[in-house]
């Protein structure tokens, strides 16, 4: 016998996803999920992030990490809550680890999520974990044929950081041949070249995170919160 | 691996529909791949028959249709094959591109006994 059943695969995570992103939207909280592969710069752009941000935007992080809580303990350091979700080697997060830890947060008194995500750029793009954006971090030093061999992660972005490029003299890495491969992926993403160590060109990774929370505290404001 | 996540929402699918359907064993499973998802088809095989092992899937034969990445642009209306993750209409050249096929991850259908 033969049953027709048209069902798609990841629908439960992503009725999670839309009970976790609920919850926040609620609350007028932007969540960002954070992409990239392990030694991008994810948490250094994390602690560049919090350093500038935090006296005026009140903000949380979750970590996800494979097995460590290193990076949790980094972010931790700055200032800011921090809840660690080990994935104990799932190669991503999934909306329901999220769910498990939003009643460790307080969510009354918090303007921006940010979920960074397990080092990888090819799983966690499949699963949506609540967020509104996702934005993905691409170092110079991992070569620029990474967009068209990994292109979910640079089409489902709203921000690409194209990262290290203090060392651009140093690689093979052609940014203009990346800057067309991303944006021809994804015409409408935001594309900002900068350097985590040097802090170059991170003011304007700055102001898209804070046209992002602006943006969405507006839309919470209309549904009448 | 994310394909072990996958393949355990393919399972959950298939033993359901088994179950409303009162049948004992599942014989093949029709799935629908987007060109433009991250799914390996030889490791989502791999990790069914891993899950599957002792469940009335177990015998399951997978079947993975992929299907073909699809844009249609929303200035001109064209609909065309999107190739090197181009999103911009060949036709007018506008970046105002949707995808309409692509990314699909589907449990079509199920032969089952
Ligand atoms: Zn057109």
């Amino acid at each position: 016998m033969e049953i027709k059943v048209m069902a798609n695969i990841l629908d439960k995570n992503d009725q999670l996803a839309a009970e976790v992103n609920a919850q926040l939207s609620r609350r007028g909280i932007f969540a960002l999920n954070l992409l990239g592969s392990p030694g991008s710069g994810k948490t250094s752009l994390l602690e560049r992030t919090i350093a500038a941000l935090k006296d005026e935007l009140r903000m949380a992080v979750i970590e996800g990490d494979l097995f460590t809580d290193k990076d949790a303990d980094r972010i931790a350091r700055q200032g800011v809550p921090v809840v660690q979700i080990n994935t104990g080697g799932g190669c991503h997060l999934d909306a329901n680890m999220v769910k498990g830890v939003l009643d460790r947060l307080d969510l009354e008194n918090l303007d921006l999520l940010i979920i960074e995500n397990v080092g990888n750029l090819v799983c966690p793009a499949e699963f949506n974990i609540g967020e509104d954006m996702k934005a993905t971090v691409l170092s110079v030093t991992e070569g620029e044929d990474k967009p068209l061999k990994y292109p979910l992660v640079f089409k489902q972005a709203g921000a690409v950081v194209v990262n290290k490029i203090d060392l651009l003299p140093y690689t093979s890495f052609d940014l203009a041949a990346a800057t067309e491969d991303i944006t021809s992926i994804n015409p409408q993403i935001t594309l900002i070249p900068a350097s985590c160590r040097t802090g170059e060109g991170l003011e304007g990774w700055f102001d898209w995170l804070r046209g992002r929370v602006a943006a969405k505290k507006a839309a919470a404001g209309r549904q009448g919160n | 691996m994310h394909e072990m996540a996958i393949a355990q929402g393919i399972l959950d699918i298939a033993l359901a529909a088994a179950a409303e359907n009162d049948a004992a064993t599942v014989a093949r499973i029709k799935l629908q791949v987007g060109e433009m998802t991250e799914v390996e088809p030889e490791a989502l095989t791999f990790c069914f028959a891993a899950l599957a092992a002792g469940t009335a899937a177990a015998a399951a034969e997978l079947e993975v249709e992929v299907l073909p990445l699809v844009g249609r642009c929303r200035d001109c209306g064209r609909e065309f094959r999107v190739e090197r993750f181009r999103f911009l209409c060949p036709g007018c050249g506008s970046a105002g591109v949707e995808i309409v096929s692509g990314r699909e991850l589907r449990v079509e259908h199920l032969e089952v006994e």
